[in-house]
């Protein structure tokens, strides 16, 4: 009864959280205490709505191939000679989009408590929660749209809260210009994004997702090749810009100058996410495109690799962090494009609850030692903040692919699907990633958790409101991945795209990410913790001179863009500016200046001489008169202006 | 003697136009200015009653219509003499020569 209830009434799951947005900013905002209230009990409301929904989904094979649709209309446009527009409003339920909603509202619920105890005393309290909730509102609406451009006004409006609790702390230079950032980085890519679903709106005349993956089925009827290809290259900009690939990474890691359980929610868990989520609604257009599905490949297998390499020499703390959600983020476009949506929504799964952990460990970790960020500049936290460093070893095991930790099943499941792919280069790319992801991961946990401690630091252990979400997501971080297990792959059953894929076992990927993972641990070990005064990681940096500034300084991808933006978008301001110097104004004072000199010519004239006016309108009438005497009578008709 | 037909009338009022036009384009005196105005003006109305008599001799067209520029002429120089006399009491002159002043 209550799961039919819930199944019915999944609008309600976006719904609670808008409406704590709009309670907290309209009534409750002077009361701290009680907005946090209303904005955690409205999540945790949704919450419940949404596993009853997702319980109702997950035991009802029919979903699987019928997605269960509650739509209505919101506006239709008629134009004369032209079919109508019906734009719909409505709620997809089908494993994918319950286990989405599941992960965001079970996620959300628990950085938002531990959001209380992060926040505490720090101004715009209540703000800080209004945001969360729209945040919250926005991102499930995302989740469960039914079709398009639904889904891209939530595109829109996470794109908007994002900015917002980026640049939370508006005192500080640093966090409005990443929040700067970040919106113009998305603008740019949600562009593509419009354009392609404008052309998927002209063409097929829908954006209803079941609709429209029935005719793209058979796009022939409708469209060329070509179109649909560009259409996929388009549509798959947007997530390259939300879900930070290259090129257009570049603003996450600046985004973590938000607090930090903004941090884990939006720039980790869920917002960054969206893009993997989006390719994986619209599977149906980039599987008729096998060279837009190598793109997606192949992007996110260089992205993973290339955020790998440039985490392994970062110092801040979040910053590792951000660069490896942007790594693990190529995994699920790695995973997507080799056309396995379940590996790749499997490890999105799996990543959200273990980044989340490292987040809110890392925030846990700042918040104990006043924002001191660099690792540095930490160690030996593990005696004083026992619960924030063992929930983040869990973390760091479930990331670099530990078995029985969620992450390694993930992995295990990328990697075979590229490996089955036939998709070599990549399968090697990944596995490398692998290596160098338990590498940086555990660079950072040693030189944090692990070793001497910094005399200066005075560290605590946090409130149970923060540390209840750690132990709750490391929970997660451990168990989440068994639903994914090669002998009973419980996941690829349900959330999967076509068929479900029944592959022989792969011992040999398995052992060999195991070792890779081990490898990489062991050499962090070495370096980091082993040689306590850090000789050789120095030596290394050293003898790796050139390669360790360039990974340092992120392969001086900002300052190509900077560079980029003075050398083209300056010098055609420029360019335009001489225009408008010479040309455009030219003209106006051209037209000013004749006016001024053909009236110094002509003011001769005007004599101010009574009988000489007299005397030129007597002439004028005679010539007048002589014009009549000896034309014929149309010309003199035509000098009367037409008397006839 | 030969009868006395449109063409004398035309040609009178022609030369009494024409030497009003001459004394208006040469005369200094704003008063004699105005006088020669008035002999233009009756120069037309010779026009307009001779035409009248002699081509629509039933209706009374130019008879009436000089009439009225009679009425409008008689307006028109009492105009005309209070804005000289006006600009007389201001320049102590009425020469047209000195009336330039209306100019860049």
């Amino acid at each position: 009864m209550l799961v039919e209830f819930a199944m019915q009434h999944a609008w309600l799951v976006p719904l609670l959280p808008a409406c704590a947005f709009v309670v907290i900013v309209f009534l409750t905002r002077p009361w701290q205490k009680l907005s946090a209230i209303v904005a955690v009990g409205s999540m945790a409301m949704s919450c419940v709505i949404a596993t009853l929904a997702a319980y109702g989904i997950f035991t009802n094979h029919e979903y699987i191939e019928k997605p269960l649709v509650y739509a209505t209309r919101w506006f239709s446009l008629g134009l004369p000679g032209m079919p109508d527009l019906l734009v719909e409003v409505g709620v997809q339920l089908d494993p994918v989009s319950a286990m989405m909603m599941f992960m965001v509202s079970f996620i959300a619920t628990f950085i938002y408590l531990y959001s209380i105890g992060y926040m505490e005393g720090e101004e715009g309290f209540s703000v800080f929660f209004s945001y969360l909730s729209l945040f919250g509102a926005s991102m499930l609406l995302l989740v469960i749209s039914s079709n398009l451009l639904q889904m891209f006004i939530a595109w829109e409006l996470v794109g908007l809260c994002s900015y917002l609790l980026i640049g939370f702390y508006t005192h500080k230079v640093s966090a409005r210009e990443a929040a700067k950032k970040a919106f113009v980085t998305c603008r740019i890519a949600d562009f593509g994004l419009l354009l392609g679903l404008l052309s998927l709106q002209i063409i097929f005349g829908t954006l209803n997702l079941v609709e429209l993956s029935d005719k793209i089925a058979h796009f022939e009827e409708y469209t060329t090749f070509g179109m649909i290809t560009l259409i996929a290259v388009l549509v798959f900009i947007g997530p390259i810009g939300k879900s930070g690939q290259f090129p257009l990474h570049v603003w996450l890691p600046d985004a973590m100058e938000g607090p930090t359980p903004v941090s884990a929610l939006i720039h980790a868990a869920t917002m960054v996410v969206a893009g993997v989520y989006l390719v994986a609604r619209t599977m149906f257009l980039f599987h008729e495109v096998p060279s837009a599905m190598q793109l997606v490949a192949v992007t996110g297998g260089f992205t993973a690799f290339f955020a790998a390499t440039i985490a392994i020499t970062q110092r801040e703390i979040k910053r590792i962090l951000a660069y490896s959600t942007v790594s693990q983020i190529g995994y699920m476009m790695l995973a997507l494009g080799v056309g396995s949506l379940s590996a790749g929504l499997f490890h999105m799964w799996t990543h959200a609850f273990f980044k989340a952990l490292m987040f809110l460990g890392a925030g846990s970790v700042l918040h104990a030692l006043h924002h001191k960020a660099d690792v540095w500049e930490m160690g030996g936290l593990v005696k004083k903040m026992p619960i924030t460093a063992w929930t983040f070893v869990v973390g760091g095991l479930a990331i670099a692919g530990i078995p029985p930790f969620a992450g390694f099943w993930s992995k295990d499941e990328i990697l075979v699907a590229a490996l089955g792919g036939g998709h070599y280069v990549l399968f090697a790319l990944a596995a490398f990633t692998a290596f160098l992801t338990a590498f940086y991961m555990w660079r950072m946990i040693f030189l944090a958790f692990f070793g001497e401690e910094n005399p200066e630091n005075h560290p605590h252990e946090s409130p149970w409101v923060m540390t209840l979400p750690l132990v709750v997501l490391a929970a997660g971080a451990i168990s989440v991945g068994w639903l994914g297990t090669p002998w009973h792959n419980i996941w690829g059953e349900w959330i999967r795209f076509g068929h479900p894929h029944h592959g022989p076992i792969n011992y040999g990927a398995m052992i060999g990410s195991i070792v890779l993972a081990a490898a990489g641990i062991y050499l962090a070990y070495t370096l980091y913790l082993k040689d306590a005064k850090k000789k050789r990681a120095r030596r290394m940096a050293e003898w790796f001179g050139p390669v360790y500034r360039m990974l340092y300084n992120k392969y001086y991808i900002d300052e190509l863009y900077l560079w980029f933006n003075h050398a083209l978008v300056d010098g055609t301001a420029r360019l335009f500016y001489l225009f408008d110097i010479y040309v455009v104004d030219g003209i106006v004072n051209g037209i000013g200046a004749f006016a001024r000199f053909s009236g110094d010519g002509l003011r001769v004239f005007q004599s101010g001489r009574l009988q000489n006016y007299v005397l030129v309108f007597f002439l004028g009438v005679l010539a007048v008169a002589v014009l009549m005497a000896f034309s014929g009578p149309s010309a003199t008709s035509l000098l009367l202006g037409g008397v006839k | 003697m030969p009868e006395i037909s449109l063409t004398h009338y035309v040609v009178l009022s022609a030369l009494l136009f024409s030497i009003g036009l001459f004394g208006v384009l040469t005369k200094r005196n704003a008063v004699a200015v105005l006088i020669c105005i008035e002999l233009m003006l009756n120069a037309v109305n010779i026009n307009l009653v001779a035409f009248s008599k002699y081509i629509t001799p039933a209706d009374f067209i130019g008879q009436i219509f000089s009439i009225f520029v009679i009425t409008v002429a008689a307006a028109e120089v009492g105009v005309g003499l209070a804005i000289i006399i006006a600009i007389y009491r201001n320049r102590l002159s009425v020469n047209l020569d000195d009336f330039d002043w209306l100019k860049w």
